[in-house]
């Protein structure tokens, strides 16, 4: 082999290395809102793209980015990724809507796929869970354990995500407990543990003895725990680390089949931009461990709600119900539409206080 | 709208746990001023005590070694900005505003092990039949020990200053550094004495923040309380007791806020989450409308660098 085909060869081998190396590695950005061990909502995203690792292995590469404020440094960040050649990125966070249809019209060739949005691109899908099934059945379990018929809500910010939340749980705790009463406390914050605790705290000491959150961290667990006799729900994860009391169930987010499906997709070239809704029937919104510190009949209850919204035997949201000022919404059992579901920004009626605008 | 829901009693003592860890801070931020050191890094300070405090109490499972943990740290901490005012003669807010970035980033990068992580829990102090006296029980005996120690260091604190030679001393040299130079007193040692103070307290009102209130670890989580803690030193013109009332009424608009939102007030939400910041504007600019008398009692030589040659 004289010199000149040994280059040639060695230039071919490097060349083709590197197409291989471009071909088989698929980058995949995650883009986050709070830090990756706060045990909630971003600790469950991040079990799904640790799931992503495991399934492709070496196929596929991801990164990731914690603690994102939304708004512009968002759109920083995911120019940033999209730059450093990611194929798809998944944002996982309500008000990274703008940002992320912003930095998708830079960049038509990298695939965005959008958390709980309802903004569309050619290259930017949505996706979200029903998280109000779970919240249904959190209700039926939370209006039959609070003996002060006070239960306090620790809400984040009035989007419709969170008011579907909020009106599921009170239509369910209702429906068992017609004395229920809601208290809700708007946090303006997906977290901030210290803001948590103390709106935990507030609740608890007016009579609350259940707190349901919105927000993502387990400072109000640690403060129900602290004041005793409260029981509180893991969000968006197990936040097993609290049972059996005060955490007595939770919803667990399972956010891994689909991005492993997704990112097949990209993969596959068959990636096309849609919108995901699912619940508990598709695996999507899991029930945690009901633990022993629910009766063993309100347990079983629960249970079979929760089996009935699985197989589509049950909408949380059949009718007779009436908006909070009186007006009729849903008829003698009629179910809501995904479309008033997805834009809700009422309450429904016995829920006091207003809606902050 | 229900204020009947609203306890008095128990939002009085939930106002005192929402208000130590700016009290602390503060408290300590008051020596350090009175010494005639201007250190802006408070906030740094509290959050470098909240993550030493906490992960040591996480990994020796013992909460009172986190809180002098804490306080070990945040004095660690302000010592490099005491190096650096005192003996390298730096600009004293240039060098606290470092000192709080500085803060912010060394936490987040001791904390990446301990987010998430369940600290374990800190006792009430057991006071036996003193916690059952109707109201007051509740709003004097059924806090844990850090609230009690907060309330003994502002009387301490007063008491010192006021009457004893050390307080004497201490004022001497925030008031007039060079006459105090040529009565034969150290006053670099005595500053740096004062900063290391200033920033055992803020860490260990980081540390009760972390172990107490919320109690967890996260990037930030002292959220501007450092701020704060500074401004009532000034709203109180430096005075120990009015240091207690700030923290105090600026802890108390916090819990109060919550607790109209969850009685169901039709204030703005965003008005009443404002509503603390708003009220220290407010107090801020009554107080210094009155001029003289606050410009009066500022150390003299507050901010200013000191040299003995000069």
């Amino acid at each position: 082999m004289n010199r000149r085909t040994l280059l040639a060869t060695a230039a071919f081998a490097i060349g083709l290395a590197g197409a291989a190396s471009a071909q088989d590695s698929t980058k995949v950005g995650f883009v986050f809102v709070g830090p990756i061990g706060d045990g909630g909502w971003t600790y469950e995203h991040n079990q799904g793209r640790l799931a992503v690792e495991e399934h492709f292995g070496d196929a596929v590469e991801t990164v990731y980015q914690e603690s994102v404020p939304e708004g512009a440094d968002a759109e920083r960040v995911l120019t940033q990724m999209a730059l450093s050649g990611a194929d798809l990125i998944f944002t996982t966070s309500f008000g990274y809507m703008d940002p992320t249809l912003n930095v998708a019209a830079k960049f038509p060739n990298v695939k965005f796929e959008h958390a709980t949005g309802y903004k569309r691109a050619d290259n930017v899908g949505t996706y979200s869970a029903r998280f109000y099934e779970g919240r249904a059945v959190q209700g039926h379990i939370a209006g039959k354990l609070t003996e002060s018929n006070i239960i306090g809500y620790i809400a984040s910010y009035p989007i419709p995500e969170v008011i579907r939340g909020i009106n599921a749980a009170y239509i369910h705790a209702k429906k068992v407990n017609p004395d229920v009463q809601f208290k809700v406390i708007w946090a303006y914050t997906w977290f901030d543990p210290a803001k948590e605790a103390d709106a935990a705290t507030a609740l608890i000491e007016q009579g609350a003895d259940v707190i349901l959150q919105h927000t993502d961290s387990t400072a109000p667990q640690a403060a129900a725990e602290k004041a005793g006799n409260v029981y509180t729900f893991g969000q968006a994860s197990d936040m097993g680390e609290y049972a059996p009391m005060p955490r007595v169930s939770s919803i667990i987010d399972n956010w891994a089949p689909y991005y492993i499906d997704r990112v097949q997709a990209v993969i596959d070239s068959t990636w096309e931009s849609d919108d995901t809704w699912d619940g508990i029937g598709a695996g999507m919104v899991k029930i945690g461990e009901i633990t022993d510190a629910v009766p063993a009949d309100v347990k079983a209850e629960a249970l079979a709600l929760k089996e009935a919204i699985a197989n589509g035997d049950y909408h949380p949201f059949t009718g007779p119900l009436n908006k909070q000022d009186g007006t009729v919404w849903l008829a003698e059992g009629e179910t809501a539409d995904d479309g008033t579901l997805l834009g809700m920004d009422f309450y429904v009626e016995g829920l006091t206080g207003e809606i902050p605008q | 709208m229900d204020l009947s829901a609203i306890n008095p009693v128990v939002l009085t003592a939930s106002l005192m746990v929402a208000a130590t860890p700016i009290l602390l801070a503060a408290l300590g931020e008051l020596v350090v001023e009175k010494s005639g050191v201007l250190n802006l890094g408070v906030e740094g300070m509290m959050i470098t005590g909240a993550i030493c405090g906490f992960a040591t109490a996480v990994e020796t499972g013992s909460p009172t070694l986190g809180f002098l943990a804490a306080m070990a740290g945040g004095a660690a901490l302000s010592m490099v900005f005491g190096v650096l005012t005192q003996f390298l003669m730096s600009n004293q807010v240039a060098t606290g505003l470092a000192l709080t970035l500085f803060g912010l980033g060394l936490s987040a990068l001791l904390g990446q092990g301990y987010v998430g992580v369940k600290p374990p829990a800190t006792d009430r102090l057991d006071l036996g039949p003193l916690a059952d006296i109707p109201v007051l029980g509740r709003i004097l005996f059924s806090h844990d020990l850090v609230v009690y120690v907060s309330l003994a260091l502002v009387a301490g604190i007063w008491a010192v200053l006021r009457f004893t030679r050390a307080g004497l001393i201490l004022r001497a040299v925030g008031e007039n550094h060079d006459a105090a130079h040529a009565l034969g007193y150290k006053v670099v040692r005595i500053r740096l004495m004062a900063i290391a103070f200033g920033g055992a307290m803020a860490g260990l009102g980081g540390a009760y923040l972390s172990l107490v209130r919320v109690p967890q670890w996260t990037e930030g989580m002292t959220a501007g309380a450092g701020w704060i803690a500074l401004a009532i030193v000034v709203f109180a013109s430096w005075r120990a007791g009015r240091v207690l009332l700030g923290a105090y009424l600026f802890g108390g608009v916090v819990v109060l806020q919550l607790n109209l939102q969850a009685a169901g007030v039709a204030v703005p939400v965003e008005l009443l989450s404002a509503s603390p910041y708003l009220v220290t504007i407010l107090v801020l600019v009554v107080m210094s409308a009155d001029r003289g008398r606050a410009a009066l009692n500022a150390p003299a030589c507050l901010g200013r660098v000191f040299h003995a040659s000069s």
